[in-house]
């Protein structure tokens, strides 16, 4: 069936209450259930406890990313992203890692682009520093791809301040915006 | 580097063959099944062939496996384990992944496809129909001796007239875009790309991120081979005439429309190059016909729409990882054309086609799921592919136009699904492992030469 009903009015925040597995009807992605777009789009919270000792060496990631995204700011442009959550926190003596990011593409469908830029962006050695983590993760993106899910923990409530909208459509209202503006100050 | 006596000649070339079949086998017993198998090894074609530039055989054979099929070889349980988890699965397992929904549904299928009996496949290209004719005949006589290697369908191919050039039954010019293999000795034509790294079509060689492995083991039965996604398509070639004449007023507006949604127009010549005019002599120069990108020369689609079927199947520079994306496509037509003007006849025609890689859920099934069937593609929102998508009535289809775009709703389905399966296409060295239904030694899970294999003799 089409989805011709998902056209919105996005003056209208929204917010859905989803299910336990994540998903209201079970479809089958390539590598496994898909998740539906939300009034907050698509998303992902990955939470998986860090090898002792490693905390240090995850923060600096941070650093990382961001001199890497003040050098190429389009690197991450592929998995059409809004936003990028990194947290480290604790439950009793363990330091968990979570991984939250919201964006416009089902991650089942471009999970080996998304893997091979963080190859490409060298994020994917954060990985390493998490328990469980496959050793052959280099050669076996079916085994990256399945931890990834495996510590996948989807929400139960997403709200969105002008739903469903893509940061594509974002990006060309404020262009929009920003010429027609200009085109009034030629205008005087 | 590329061990071209033991690759399977499938992939590697397309031997000049105006007819061909597809017989698809059952074995209901693994030692009748391999003494089968061994007497045919000497028949199948080697890509040494290509290299070599002899006269072109009259006939080329290939054989392929489904996974079910290699276990009814005798293809040992924790062997069976180490292959990829779509293969294993089978293609009609895979059905809600690949769209095949409603009409293309595997209940559907015919010919056995979507059964867990199907365990091969035996491709013949043959010169001509009097060829293939002699050749059926000979395999039958061979394999009147295997009664349990069972015929579960046949599949006849023909080539379509006219036969200047290889075409469909909607008539679009077919084979224009195909990818290069590093070590062939062959130069792509401009746009069609560098040659790409072996291990993206041949396991056992490293692919386009330098890796290898993991091989499904043991490394005899998996080096040098491939894996192949069959589809058999229905066109209904009626429906498509018919949906032409609705949206065009002449015939020139029609041959538009049949471009739009194509990306080239039925000559083959690209719309991103001929945008307004067909343009028949640039169709035929291959140094031509291929040369174009849509990120820097159609980004809103003017010319090709951005939802048309060459758009989606290859986005060229607006997709990232395009080297890890690409397949190799080889099949061809079934069934009689359908004359200009005449109505739709019901005779099942279509196109019987392999699409060839290293790995099939990345390579096929992402084309398939994301690039033909995802409605948001390109932020479209309710889209398809309008040829392999699954079409059921309710999906649109947009024709970029300065003012005003043209959006046509409602689109039929113009293919079904027949049929379907995964094959794994073994080499030489792997027919002959599975032949003599040898179990890993150590020697032979290394690479050796042939007259080292230990073999078990098995009568």
């Amino acid at each position: 069936m089409s989805n011709a009903s998902t056209v919105n009015d996005w003056t209208k925040p929204a917010a859905t209450a989803i299910p336990k597995e994540g998903y209201f009807t079970l479809e089958q992605g390539r590598y496994g259930a898909t998740y539906p777009r939300t009034p907050a789009c698509h998303g992902f919270t990955i939470i998986a406890k860090i090898k002792p000792g490693t905390e240090g060496e995850i923060r600096a990631y941070g650093k990382r990313i961001e001199d890497t995204i003040a050098a190429s700011p389009h690197a991450l442009a592929p998995l059409q992203l809004h936003y990028l959550r990194w947290v480290l926190f604790d439950i009793g003596p363990e330091t968990y890692f979570m991984y939250q990011g919201i964006f416009d593409t089902d991650f089942d469908k471009y999970t080996e682009d998304a893997i091979q830029l963080f190859k490409a962006t060298g994020v994917d050695t954060v990985f390493e520093k998490l328990e469980g983590f496959p050793t052959d993760w280099k050669t076996n993106a079916p085994a990256f791809i399945k931890f990834v899910r495996e510590h996948q923990c989807p929400s139960f409530l997403e709200y969105g301040e002008y739903p469903y909208v893509s940061a594509a459509e974002i990006k060309k209202a404020l262009a929009l915006k920003q010429a027609f503006s200009s085109m009034l100050d030629h205008m005087q | 580097m590329l061990e071209l006596d033991d690759i399977q000649h499938f992939l590697l070339t397309r031997p000049r063959a105006l007819a061909a079949r597809y017989g698809f086998l059952r074995f209901r017993q693994p030692d009748q099944a391999r003494s089968w198998l061994s007497g045919i090894i000497d028949r199948v074609g080697r890509g040494r062939a290509v290299q070599s530039g002899g006269p072109l055989d009259s006939r080329w054979v290939t054989v392929a496996f489904t996974w079910n099929g290699l276990r009814a070889l005798g293809v040992e349980d924790a062997c069976l384990a180490t292959f990829p988890e779509e293969f294993r699965q089978g293609m009609a397992a895979r059905a809600p992944i690949l769209g095949d929904t409603g009409a293309n549904h595997p209940d559907h299928w015919v010919g056995g496809l979507a059964s867990p009996d199907l365990h091969a496949i035996v491709i013949l290209f043959a010169r001509d129909v009097t060829e293939r004719a002699r050749c059926v005949q000979e395999h039958q006589q061979y394999a009147a001796q295997f009664p349990a290697v069972e015929a579960l369908s046949t599949l006849d191919l023909e080539a379509t007239p006219p036969l200047d050039y290889a075409h469909d039954h909607f008539g679009y010019r077919d084979r224009m875009s195909q990818p290069e293999i590093e070590g062939m000795g062959v130069e792509p034509t401009p746009g069609t790309g560098a040659p790409l790294k072996p291990g993206e079509f041949f396991l056992g060689y490293p692919d386009e991120n330098g890796d290898t492995g993991p091989l499904p083991q043991p490394d005899i039965l998996s080096r040098n081979g491939s894996f192949l996604a069959y589809r058999r398509l229905d066109e209904h070639v009626g429906a498509f005439r018919d949906f032409l004449r609705a949206n065009g007023a002449t015939p020139e507006e029609q041959e538009l429309i049949a471009a739009k949604l194509m990306g080239r127009w039925r000559s083959g010549a690209p719309l991103v190059l001929a945008p307004a005019q067909d343009d028949p002599q640039l169709a035929a120069d291959p140094q031509r016909n291929n040369n174009f990108d849509y990120g820097k020369m159609d980004p809103h689609g003017y010319a090709v729409p951005l939802g048309a079927h060459i758009r989606r199947m290859n986005p060229r520079d607006t997709a990232v990882n395009m080297n890890r994306r690409r397949i190799i496509r080889r099949g061809g037509t079934y069934g009689p054309p359908l004359p200009e003007g005449a109505p739709e006849d019901g005779v099942e025609r279509g196109i019987a086609a392999f699409v060839g890689c290293a790995s099939l859920i990345r390579q096929f099934e992402f084309a398939q799921n994301v690039w033909a069937n995802d409605p948001r593609f390109h932020e479209l929102g309710n889209e398809r592919d309008p040829f392999i998508g699954t079409q059921d009535g309710s999906y649109d289809m947009t024709i970029p136009k300065r003012p005003i775009k043209k959006k046509i709703t409602g689109l039929p389905a113009f293919t079904s699904v027949k049929g379907g399966a995964y094959f794994f296409l073994p080499g030489i060295r792997a027919l002959r492992f599975l032949a003599d239904g040898t179990q890993p030694t150590r020697e032979s899970t290394a690479y050796v030469s042939e007259g080292d294999v230990a073999r078990t003799p098995w009568h």
